[in-house]
């Protein structure tokens, strides 16, 4: 049984233009041990469909699902209390701006204790030497020194570390981590990354890596979830993905990397991604697909079978060429 | 493209711009070096990128070629004109160098006035430097660039809180390109960008660098990104130039450590290259503060002795020019 | 996550007055508030023809005459009369045209120049920046009222005089806030884009920056429409504002304060006008706070 187990994830927004589905029936699986990257653009939902199993939307989203399992306990009839008891000790989730995650007017050390005080019963100075602990888990030279300290004396990616010993105080078994890096500078990130995946090597405990950076994507997870417009679109294996992406979504992405291009001019996907007011009614990626037939624009297309990588397509491809409609197990 | 005997249009010697920051009440006032004695050369139709991380010196570059700023020391000669701390342009020479000159930012979300419909933003620069056009002619041209510019002419009326990212982008470049520019300088133009609208932008930059013979001073902290788009690169830390030559070779044999740190520090989109990541100890230095010597000797693995007392000079070696004692 | 919104389709919505009144007419009170400011600006245009009476003619058999629904009371004065046999109600509809012209007025004096003094301050930093701050603070730390009364003591009592001395004390609140939103805006890409394409310093102050600073400003200005008419009532209260026998609110409520017990009318109906105008006028201020503030707007 995977320790998370998310079905049907759907998630709507009041807004004063009426609602606004940020997440269209997402399925997250994630075992022990296990490093899954969910990637995406801006507005696919990828941040969201992880508050929402945090349960740290606000009221305005309309959350519902047919399961949201985490460790035999199901959250979707469990109560407020029961939850509450499990997210921050059993799961935990860090942001992307660590500068603004701390709260600048307490200490290092005194952010850290509270973290420790609500979910374990230490004492005063037990609490101390875990968070001394805890920062020389996390790589942060001087502890005693940085517990003291205000986070404006910190640097972005010290930040990021104090935000990440708070996170795995309690030993969770998932860590979120949603674009842990994606404010930090290049030799930063590279410090980060390696510090989460040394964590989740140590610990044992899953890694949910939440990220638009292909490159980041390739060198720390095992698999891969991608999402478009609040769907997920495909999900395989890290290195299958970059080798043979089923989904044209996902093909076009890879194709649109510079690193990638094997000319001057880029293949890109032409348009933008659908809003609230112009969702197509057949695949949502259909406007923008190169392969899109009358089918696409009208049917919305079944996921596929685990080994065309769940791709959410009516032709999904295989060697960069879509499957013809016989060729596919429905 | 054989660009040796295109125009020379920028030509940066020596170039420094220092601020001084408030060292407090009973303290002695800061000088932070935020660009230390850079020199390079930009021609028509090249790119010339600048790399580096947060605080070292590329955006402070921008706004000294865009005139934002006055270089304190050194001299920068663009498109025929010397500016130098101690020879201010006469508004004439800044009024003809404006139009020489344009810049895009990196936040399409910030850099367009929300009251303005996009009309008005794109026909500013002509408002404002051509004040002889009619009304008539300022839209026709405004329309003419939307639509060069990969936008239609309907958008003319429409707000900018109207558009993606991507788009607003394009308006940017759009309104850079009013006044027929021979330089762009484009400060990180496609890193607020989604993946699949970055694309698109980058291959409008590269078609209207082949239509106009643009020189492009790119920055970026994206090294893929710099890798498909520059003919030169400069890499920057900490206020100064510590390699600078052609991309390829800079790419592909680079000298200084912090380079060959950075390269390796930078993420590749395929799962089964092997790792081989230096491994960069420490944080940034403070530019309030920076160490003694060699800036980025106290994370630098080969640093001795010599890298904590004296910097190093930019200086040619086989292929293109470094500043460090010990380069790999 | 980035807002959903943005895309070419979302480009049909409505228009900005549209989306400014969605958020406004969310506000129950401030829709209550612009409708009774609202008859209350009908009443002052119009008083001249809804009005039973003239403000100043003197009916000498109907002193004191209580209103019509007490007994004594009779409907051709509906709202009584007061020592001097004015009708009430003439005069509290005449003086609504003071009220809103003395607003009027002391907006416009106080946010024009607080306006471009905020401006020029948020733009000049360095001395003349510090200079502009402190004498704003100065002026800012005097009791706001005490320091109307000092100036309406120099500058003579008169409706006018009252008028200005309130403007200049309100004038430093739009001078903070001016320059506190230029700062702001100050730092953002489009004004130095604005900047690179040469604009000059006049233009970047009113037409790149100014626009987009409007927002606080116009609550600050809807919020001291009622601060103004609040004062001028209480400077008309000591004597030092509109003199007898203007029907300005404040003097027709010092007028009639010695028969507070004789009289209850006289002075409660003047006072309840004061009351529910300055009420109005601040809530339609909230509303139009929640529809311009983007800080507290929800997506």
């Amino acid at each position: 049984m995977p320790l998370l187990d998310v079905r049907n994830l759907c998630v709507e927004f009041k807004t004063a233009d009426g609602l606004f589905k940020a997440v269209d029936g997402v399925d997250v699986q994630v075992d022990v041990g296990d490093v899954l990257a969910i990637v995406g653009e801006s507005g696919s939902g990828k941040s969201v469909s992880m508050l929402a199993v945090m349960g740290l939307l606000p009221w305005t989203a309309n959350v519902t699902a047919d399961a949201i399992v985490f460790d035999g306990v199901d959250f979707t009839t469990a109560g407020a209390k029961q939850r509450r008891s499990i997210i921050g000790r059993d799961v935990s989730m860090i942001f992307q701006e660590p500068m603004t995650s701390l709260n600048p007017c307490f200490t290092v050390g005194f952010q850290i204790g509270e973290a420790l005080k609500t979910h374990l019963a230490l004492s005063r100075s037990e609490r101390r030497k875990r968070s001394i602990e805890l920062l020389e888990q996390v790589g942060l030279p001087e502890p005693e020194r940085r517990l003291r300290a205000f986070p404006h004396q910190l640097s972005g990616g010290m930040s990021q570390r104090v935000m990440i010993a708070m996170a795995i105080a309690c030993k969770p078994k998932l860590l979120i981590a949603d674009e842990p890096t994606t404010a930090l500078d290049v030799t930063i990130q590279a410090q980060i990354l390696e510090l989460l995946l040394e964590l989740q090597n140590d610990t044992g405990m899953a890694l949910v890596l939440i990220t638009h950076d292909m490159g980041v994507v390739a060198e720390t997870a095992q698999r891969v979830s991608v999402q478009y417009a609040g769907q997920k679109v495909e999900e395989q294996c890290v290195q299958d993905l970059f080798v043979d992406a089923h989904h044209p979504y996902t093909h076009a992405l890879l194709a649109a990397l510079p690193e990638r291009a094997t000319t001057r001019t880029l293949p890109s996907i032409p348009g933008v991604v659908p809003g609230q007011f112009d969702r197509p009614q057949g695949c949502l990626f259909s406007p923008r697909c190169a392969f899109a037939d009358a089918q696409c624009q009208s049917a919305q297309p079944l996921v596929q079978s685990e080994s065309l990588g769940f791709a959410r397509c009516h032709y999904p491809l295989l060697d960069g060429k879509p499957l013809q409609a016989s060729e596919v197990r429905k | 493209m054989n660009d040796e005997n295109s125009p020379l249009l920028i030509k940066a010697s020596n170039l420094s711009r220092h601020y001084q920051v408030s060292g407090g009440l009973f303290k002695k006032d800061v000088s932070v070096k935020a660009l230390n004695n850079a020199s390079f050369e930009l021609r028509a139709g090249r790119t010339l990128a600048v790399v580096g991380e947060s605080g070292c010196g590329k955006s402070t570059l921008a706004r000294v070629v865009t005139m934002i700023e006055t270089p304190t020391e050194g001299a920068l000669n663009l498109d025929g004109h010397v500016i130098s701390g101690d020879n201010p342009l006469s508004d004439e020479q800044r009024a003809q160098l404006r139009a020489s000159v344009q810049i895009v930012f990196q936040d399409p979300f910030g850099s367009l006035n929300p009251r303005q419909s996009i009309g008005r933003i794109i026909e500013e620069p002509l408002l404002i430097n051509e004040p002889t056009l009619s009304a008539s002619e300022r839209e026709s041209r405004a329309r003419q660039m939307l639509s060069f510019t990969g936008l239609r002419s309907e958008h003319y009326e429409r707000y900018p809180h109207m558009f993606s990212g991507g788009q607003r982008q394009r308006i940017a470049v759009a309104r850079a390109l009013m006044l027929n520019p021979r330089i762009l300088v484009l400060d990180e133009p496609v890193s607020a960008l989604d993946l699949s609208i970055q694309s698109q932008i980058l291959n409008l930059l590269i078609e209207l660098q082949e239509r106009l013979g643009l020189a492009y001073l790119f920055i970026s902290h994206d090294l893929s990104v710099v890798k498909h788009m520059a003919d030169d690169v400069l890499v920057m830390y900490l206020g100064r130039i510590v390699e600078s030559g052609p991309a390829e070779q800079v790419f592909a044999n680079p000298r200084h450590p912090y380079t060959q740190a950075l390269l390796s520090a930078t993420p590749v989109a395929d799962p089964s290259r092997v790792q081989h990541r230096i491994r960069l100890e420490g944080e940034l230095p403070s530019p309030l503060n920076p160490p003694k010597g060699c800036a980025f000797n106290p994370r630098c693995w080969r640093a001795e002795d010599r890298c904590r007392s004296e910097a190093p000079e930019l200086a040619m070696l086989n292929t293109h020019k470094v500043a460090c004692y010990f380069p790999l | 996550m980035s807002a959903p919104s943005d895309t070419p389709a979302a480009v049909q919505r409505r228009g900005r007055f549209l989306e400014f009144w969605g958020y406004f007419r969310e506000n129950r009170g401030a829709v209550v508030g612009l409708v009774v400011f609202a008859i209350f600006i009908l009443i002052a245009i119009f008083a001249d023809l809804i009005a039973p009476h003239s403000p100043t003619a003197q009916y000498r058999e109907a002193l004191l005459q209580p209103p019509m629904w007490l007994a004594g009371g009779t409907s051709e004065f509906m709202l009584g009369t007061d020592a001097v046999g004015r009708d009430l109600l003439s005069r509290l509809m005449h003086g609504a045209r003071y009220s809103f012209f003395i607003g009027v007025i002391v907006v416009v004096i106080s946010a024009g120049s607080g306006v471009i003094i905020g401006l020029v301050a948020g733009f000049a930093r360095g001395w003349l920046d510090t200079m502009i701050m402190r004498v704003m603070d100065i002026l800012l730390a005097f009791p706001s009222l005490l320091l109307a009364l000092v100036l309406v003591a120099i500058l003579g009592p008169s409706l006018v005089n009252a008028m200005i001395a309130i403007a200049v004390v309100l004038q430093p609140h739009y001078v903070r806030l001016t320059r506190a939103a230029v700062l702001q805006e100050l730092p953002k890409d489009y004004v130095t884009s604005a900047r690179v394409v040469g604009a000059s310093r006049i233009r970047l102050m009113f037409v790149t920056v100014l626009p987009n600073c409007l927002a606080p400003i116009i609550v600050q200005a809807a919020l001291s429409f009622s601060t103004a008419i609040l004062d001028a009532a209480a400077l008309g209260f000591l004597g030092l504002g509109a003199q007898p026998p203007t029907p300005e609110w404040g003097t027709m409520l010092a007028d009639s304060r010695e028969f507070v017990l004789r009289a209850w009318w006289v002075v409660t109906f003047p006072g309840l006008a004061i009351l529910i105008n300055v009420l109005a006028i601040n809530l339609m201020g909230d509303g139009l706070r929640d529809a311009l503030d983007p800080k507290l707007k929800r997506s």
